[in-house]
């Protein structure tokens, strides 16, 4: 009795927590402004999917704490959804009383006639209170069901949405080849999924799954990414299927992909670097954009038609641009590097940011205007050619800056797996007992800052290159931001993890440009919960394994 | 005998505290030899004076004929001298093997090109290390553990790793600072046991901090007594136990005069 008294209490703080993050969701206006893009035809809009969204995962949530007692679940679901419809009640009932307007811009009309489904808005109260609690009630039910069920049924849901929220870019790549676009027609409906694809998307995975449940189990199957499964001849095999689709890439996805992948495949550049700078050696650098700009400038300078005759007479193709331009972020890295070699965590952090600001506003300075342009910035910047053939759009790059991500993740692991790489651990675990191990503190910190500037400087000719011309204010201080984000979220020190960040941070929001307005909101949200749930990060580094004993070496000391 | 370490009128202030005065210690080669005293006397800042960490103000530190005294703490490990901590100071995110590896770092050579372009010489020297590395896991009764995560261990196991660690950069000299810090005495013994071992088969010498005068008195051959930044008394273990100005500076006045009282009657 006293157990189930405090359940319900929890189920209904639970329906407090959810109400009070919808009517987040609709006071920022996202409800409305996603009212007419379907995901599923004309059933389901993304701004009803927001709301459902978040009633079924915060009831879901609390019948899993009921445990085994189904009946409890069920009720628990089913209050929590009924408090949140409550609270949004509550929220239309205080939008008749006064005019909310004046301090939440997005109460709109609009809004309570859709958190009213459109009826009056007493009968739309009763509804939503009523609404909520019956998905409160069948996501209890979907929790007691049978695990292998229950994880199908959430599957379909999940990727039903999913594919509905993506449909547009799915359409996009189909619409590559214009009889497969057409045949695939019909399964999309305005912006999303039509209600034929949605069912066929549905179908699809429930075959998936009921062919998962009858094949035979493999019990020494590995996860697809498991080391095991990359060595020996199979291993061979698994890394040429996996190279030959990240070369084919660009030409399956298009140009717009491209373009998104070839914008990921930068900041993975840059991430790499950064990730030696604060995730092997434990330098929190905030003015990485610095030698990006460097890098690119000095491309920009040796390439430009404009510019290039001034200094040295002729302009320089692109090859021959790009190993200075690599050399001088090196050097900018030393550079800035020696000042703050005596500076530790957030002292570090605050110059470093002053020198990235220091950089972009030297690029603007009438100073250097006529070697770098100013605010006009540089034009004609050379593309990559080889041959007769000129890297021109975004599916060519593409292989520059692949070849650009392997070459710096090659670097990266061999650094990692040698001395240096050790010295560089030690220090950011604890740079006194580093130095008194024998590490130059020195040299360690400047190998690292010229490391981490070099890929920087590859990133930003690569970008010089792709954009063609450069102004100041693509060097500014979120493009810092962004990677130190990018290897935090993917898994400070982990290479695997600048790669997931890099997606996860910058494919994303590509992808889902409909919510760039809601980026940074999102953004801050999901830091906030890496940072309480998944502090190491979604991809990360793991404690190196090495082979413990030297031929039948037997552990005879074994410690307890 | 060889003197490997001498101590000249060692001072180090901070500010208006002498946390260090006029220190003079010769330590034999291959001896053991310990520094006790209360706490706050002075013997953790002694370390960090010898190891680098300090600079003294005055005085000299003759090691292996060489002054040392100033340097930083990396030339100091070159020349041979290594440390533990009093409070364990592993890289503790470090698998066991790691911190190991880490340790020997100032007998490693290759640079950054030599490690991209993974060379021969990069190799062998690689293999070598890390069969060091296990050699002396071995010795410290480790073995099983190299993949652990330093953080994760016991605490015996995080002590003994520290000497490990400490000893892979193959000092002639290891500071042991208080080894038996927060064991019981099993473990103390245990460890005391490991100290004459390294000492024997490893031919180090020895120069340990401990503040429990008992720890201390069944393996040094030598013990200074500091209290209050200056030495106070030196000798063997007899020597010391029976040093009315040692019992008073771990016993109080009191106690010492009624020591001496009791002598009396």
């Amino acid at each position: 009795m006293q157990q189930e008294k405090s359940y319900l209490r929890q189920a209904l703080e639970q329906g407090l927590v959810g109400g009070a993050i919808i009517v987040l969701i609709a006071l920022l206006g996202i409800v409305e402004a996603f009212k007419e893009r379907s995901i599923v035809g004309t059933v389901l809009s993304m701004g009803q999917t927001f709301i459902i969204g978040t009633q079924f995962l915060i009831s879901y949530r609390t019948a899993r704490k009921a445990g085994s007692d189904q009946k409890m679940a069920i009720t628990g679901g089913a209050v929590t959804g009924a408090v949140s419809g409550l609270v949004l009640a509550f929220l239309v009932l205080l939008s008749m009383l006064f005019d909310l307007r004046p301090v939440f811009l997005n109460a709109s009309p609009a809004l309570f006639s859709i958190l009213a489904f459109g009826q009056s808005q007493i009968v739309g109260m009763v509804l939503l209170v009523v609404f909520g609690a019956g998905i409160g009630a069948l996501a209890g039910v979907i929790d007691t069901l049978a695990v292998r069920i229950r994880s199908t049924i959430l599957q379909i849901v999940a990727i039903v949405v999913l594919t509905g929220l993506l449909a547009e870019l799915i359409k996009l790549v189909l619409g590559q080849w214009p009889s497969i676009g057409r045949a695939m027609n019909w399964m999309f409906a305005g912006k999303g999924l039509s209600i034929i694809g949605a069912v066929v998307v549905a179908l699809v995975v429930l075959v998936y799954n009921v062919y998962q449940a009858y094949a035979p189990v493999d019990p020494k199957k590995k996860p697809f990414f498991d080391a095991e499964n990359w060595r020996g001849s199979k291993g061979y095999v698994r890394i040429a299927i996996s190279v030959a689709v990240l070369l084919i890439l660009p030409q399956i996805l298009g140009v717009y992909m491209s373009e998104v992948l070839d914008q990921v495949g930068l900041y993975i550049l840059m991430g790499l670097g950064l990730n030696i700078v604060v995730g092997y050696a434990g330098l929190l650098d905030l003015g990485y954009v610095a030698f990006f700009a460097i890098g690119a400038y000095v491309v920009g300078v040796m390439t430009s038609p404009e510019i290039a005759p001034k200094f040295f007479g002729m302009t320089f193709t692109w090859w021959e641009a790009v190993i200075p331009a690599v050399l001088v972020a090196t050097s900018f890295g030393v550079i800035l590097g020696i000042p703050v070699l005596r500076m530790r965590g957030d002292y570090l952090a605050i110059v470093t940011l002053g020198f990235g600001e220091i950089i972009r506003i030297v690029a603007l300075s009438d100073l250097l205007k006529p070697v770098i342009g100013g605010s006009q910035g540089i034009q004609g910047i050379a593309k990559p050619a080889i041959g007769g053939f000129v890297f021109q759009d975004q599916q060519s790059l593409y292989y520059i800056i692949l070849a650009g991500v392997f070459l710096a993740a090659f670097v990266a692991i061999r650094l990692r797996d040698s001395r240096l790489g050790r010295s560089w651990m030690a220090m950011r675990e604890d740079e006194d007992v580093a130095e008194a191990m024998g590490i130059h503190l020195v040299t360690t910190k400047l190998l690292a800052f010229a490391t981490g500037a070099a890929f920087s400087g590859l990133s930003g000719a690569i970008f010089a290159a792709k954009i063609g011309s450069i102004y100041p204010h693509s060097f500014n201080l979120m493009v810092s931001i962004n990677v130190l984000a990018l290897i935090i979220v993917g898994g400070l020190g982990s290479i695997p993890g600048v790669v997931v960040g890099s997606f996860a941070l910058v494919g994303l929001p590509e992808l889902l440009r409909e919510f760039a307005d809601y980026r940074l909101l999102v953004y801050g949200a999901l830091l906030v919960w890496m940072m309480l749930n998944r502090r190491e990060g979604l991809w990360p580094e793991e404690a190196h394994q090495r082979e413990l004993y030297i031929d039948k070496d037997t552990p005879a000391d074994a410690e307890a | 005998m060889d003197t490997i370490l001498r101590a000249k009128e060692v001072t180090k202030r901070f500010g208006g505290l002498v946390a260090v005065n006029k220190l003079n210690i010769d330590i034999r080669k291959e001896s053991i030899s310990a520094v006790i005293g209360p706490n706050g006397a002075g013997k953790t800042t002694f370390f960090n004076c010898i190891t680098g960490f300090y600079s003294p103000e005055e005085g000299s530190i003759i090691f292996d004929g060489n002054e040392i005294q100033g340097l930083s703490t990396d030339v100091i490990t070159r020349t041979g001298i290594s440390r533990t901590y009093q409070n364990i100071r592993l890289f503790s995110s470090m698998t066991a093997l790691e911190n190991v590896l880490v340790g020997q770092h100032p007998h490693l050579t290759t640079g950054w090109l030599g490690a991209v372009a993974r060379t021969g010489k990069f190799r062998r020297e690689e293999a070598d290390a890390l069969e060091e590395a296990r050699r002396l896991l071995k010795f410290v009764g480790l073995s099983s553990l190299g993949n652990q995560v330093a953080r994760n261990m016991s605490y015996g196991a995080q002590r003994r790793l520290e000497m490990a660690r400490a000893m892979a950069s193959r000092p002639k000299l290891l500071l042991l600072d208080e080894p038996t810090a927060g064991m019981n005495p099993n473990e103390t013994e245990e460890m005391n046991e490991f100290i004459r071992k390294l000492r024997g088969e490893m031919g180090i010498t020895i120069l340990l901090i401990e503040h429990d005068m008992r720890v201390v008195m069944g393996i040094s051959e030598q013990i200074s007594v500091m209290d209050f930044g200056e030495k106070i008394a030196e000798g063997t273990p007899q020597d010391i136990q029976n040093n009315p100005r040692v019992i008073e500076a771990y016993l109080g006045r009191g106690a010492a005069s009624g020591l001496e009282s009791a002598k009396a009657h």
